[in-house]
C-alpha cells in the first residue's frame, strides 16, 4: 500500500536527499514537502498526511516542538526526527514523544526500517 | 544560479548550510558526550565576507578575547575550522570535560591540552561528515590553541589573492547548565569556494545515481 508522506526541513537540498531516498526504496509512495512547522501543522490539519519526517534544526519552532504540537492533536501519527544531532537529550525527547529517530546522513537502510514500522503501525491500526 | 565566486545562489548556500549543519551536530553530539550536558545549536549562517568581516562576527557575543582549538584541512578544497568560545570561558569549559573535582591549578595545568583534545574530537566529527556526505577524503592537521581577537585568529596566510574575501561558516551552540558559549565555524578562501560548489554541484547532480548513504 502506497502511504502519504509528509517531509519537513527548512534546507531544499535535504528534502531533495530525502525524495531521492523514496524514489530508490519507495517510489510509490506520495511525497510532500514542509519547510518549517507552520506549514506542516497546515498539511497535517488537512487530515491527509499518514506518516511525517521531521528535520530538527529548524529556524522558528524546532523538529521536537513541531512533534509535541502534532501529538497534541495525533498521538498514533508515525513520526520521525531526523538529525545528525545524535545527543541523548534529542533521541530521548523523541522517544518521550512516540517518535522514531532516524539520523542524518539519512541511509536508505535506516529510512526504510522506519517506513516498514510505520506502515505496519498503519495496517494494524486500520484493522 | 549565479556563477561568479563571490556570490551564493540560493540552493548553494542552502546546500552549504544544511551539510555544514549535519557536520556541526555530529560535533556536538561528541561535545555533549565530553561535557555530559546537553549542547544546544542555532542554525547554520553562510556568509561571503571580508576577513575584517569575519573578525567582527567572531567578536559579536561581545568578547574581544577568545580562544580558538583550529584544524586545517586540505582536499579538493581546504581551509579551516574552528571551534571558537571566549576566553573567559576556557577554565570553565575545561572543568566541564575533566570533572569538577579538579583543583583549579590542575585546571589550569590542563587547559592547553585539554582544549586541543576537544577541539580534536569536535572537529574530526564535523570535518568527518562533510567530507564523507561529499565523498571526498580530507587531510586534517594537528589541532592548534590560538588565543586573541578576530583579526588574530582569522589572519590570512601570506594572502597573495587579489581579495581577501572568504567564505565564513559558522553554527553558534551553549552549553545547559553550564556558563559556556561559543561557536564552530569554517572558513574557506575563494578557490576553496569555488571547488566546494562544483562538489555541492556534483553531489546534487548525483543524488539518483548514487546508492543513497547521504542526507
Amino acid at each position: 500500500m502506497n502511504h502519504r508522506v509528509l517531509i519537513v526541513d527548512d534546507s531544499k537540498l535535504a528534502r531533495m536527499v530525502m525524495a531521492s531516498a523514496f524514489r530508490r526504496i519507495r517510489p510509490d509512495w506520495l511525497l510532500t514537502e514542509a519547510t518549517n512547522a507552520d506549514e506542516a501543522l497546515n498539511a497535517i490539519a488537512t487530515g491527509t498526511v499518514e506518516i511525517a519526517l521531521i528535520d530538527f534544526n529548524m529556524p522558528g519552532l524546532d523538529g521536537l516542538e513541531l512533534v509535541s504540537r502534532i501529538r497534541q492533536r495525533q498521538p498514533n501519527l508515525p513520526i520521525a526526527l531526523v538529525s545528525a544531532n545524535l545527543q541523548d537529550e534529542i533521541i530521548a525527547r523523541a522517544r518521550e514523544l512516540n517518535a522514531s529517530f532516524v539520523a542524518k546522513p539519512v541511509t536508505d537502510e535506516a529510512l526504510g526500517a522506519f517506513l516498514s514500522g510505520a506502515a505496519l503501525r498503519l495496517r494494524k491500526a486500520a484493522q | 544560479m549565479r556563477s561568479d565566486v563571490t556570490g551564493l545562489s540560493e540552493s548553494e548556500r542552502d546546500a552549504l548550510a544544511e551539510i555544514a549543519n549535519m557536520g556541526v551536530s555530529r560535533a556536538a553530539t561528541s561535545l555533549r558526550q565530553m561535557v555530559g550536558e546537553q549542547v544546544l545549536l542555532s542554525v547554520p549562517a553562510v556568509e561571503i565576507v571580508s576577513r575584517t568581516k569575519a573578525a567582527e562576527l567572531a567578536e559579536r557575543g561581545g568578547a574581544a578575547k577568545l580562544v580558538a582549538v583550529q584544524q586545517s584541512f586540505e582536499g579538493p578544497f581546504s581551509g579551516r575550522a574552528l571551534l571558537i568560545f571566549p576566553e573567559a570561558q576556557s577554565l570553565e569549559l575545561v572543568r566541564s570535560i575533566v570533572g569538577d573535582e579538579h583543583s583549579l591549578e590542575d585546571i589550569i595545568d590542563l587547559e592547553q591540552e585539554a582544549l586541543a583534545e576537544t577541539g580534536n574530537v569536535i572537529l574530526n566529527a564535523c570535518l568527518a561528515t562533510i567530507a564523507n556526505v561529499l565523498r571526498r577524503t580530507m587531510r586534517m592537521s594537528l589541532p592548534s590553541v590560538v588565543r586573541g581577537d578576530g583579526t588574530t585568529l582569522f589572519q590570512g596566510p601570506a594572502l597573495g589573492s587579489e581579495s581577501d574575501l572568504v567564505m565564513f561558516l559558522y553554527i553558534d551552540f551553549t552549553i545547559k547548565n553550564r556558563d559556556i558559549r561559543g561557536f564552530i565555524a569554517l572558513l574557506m578562501d575563494l578557490p576553496s569556494i569555488a571547488a566546494l560548489k562544483d562538489i555541492v554541484r556534483d553531489f546534487i547532480d548525483g543524488l539518483d545515481k548514487h546508492s543513497g548513504n547521504v542526507g
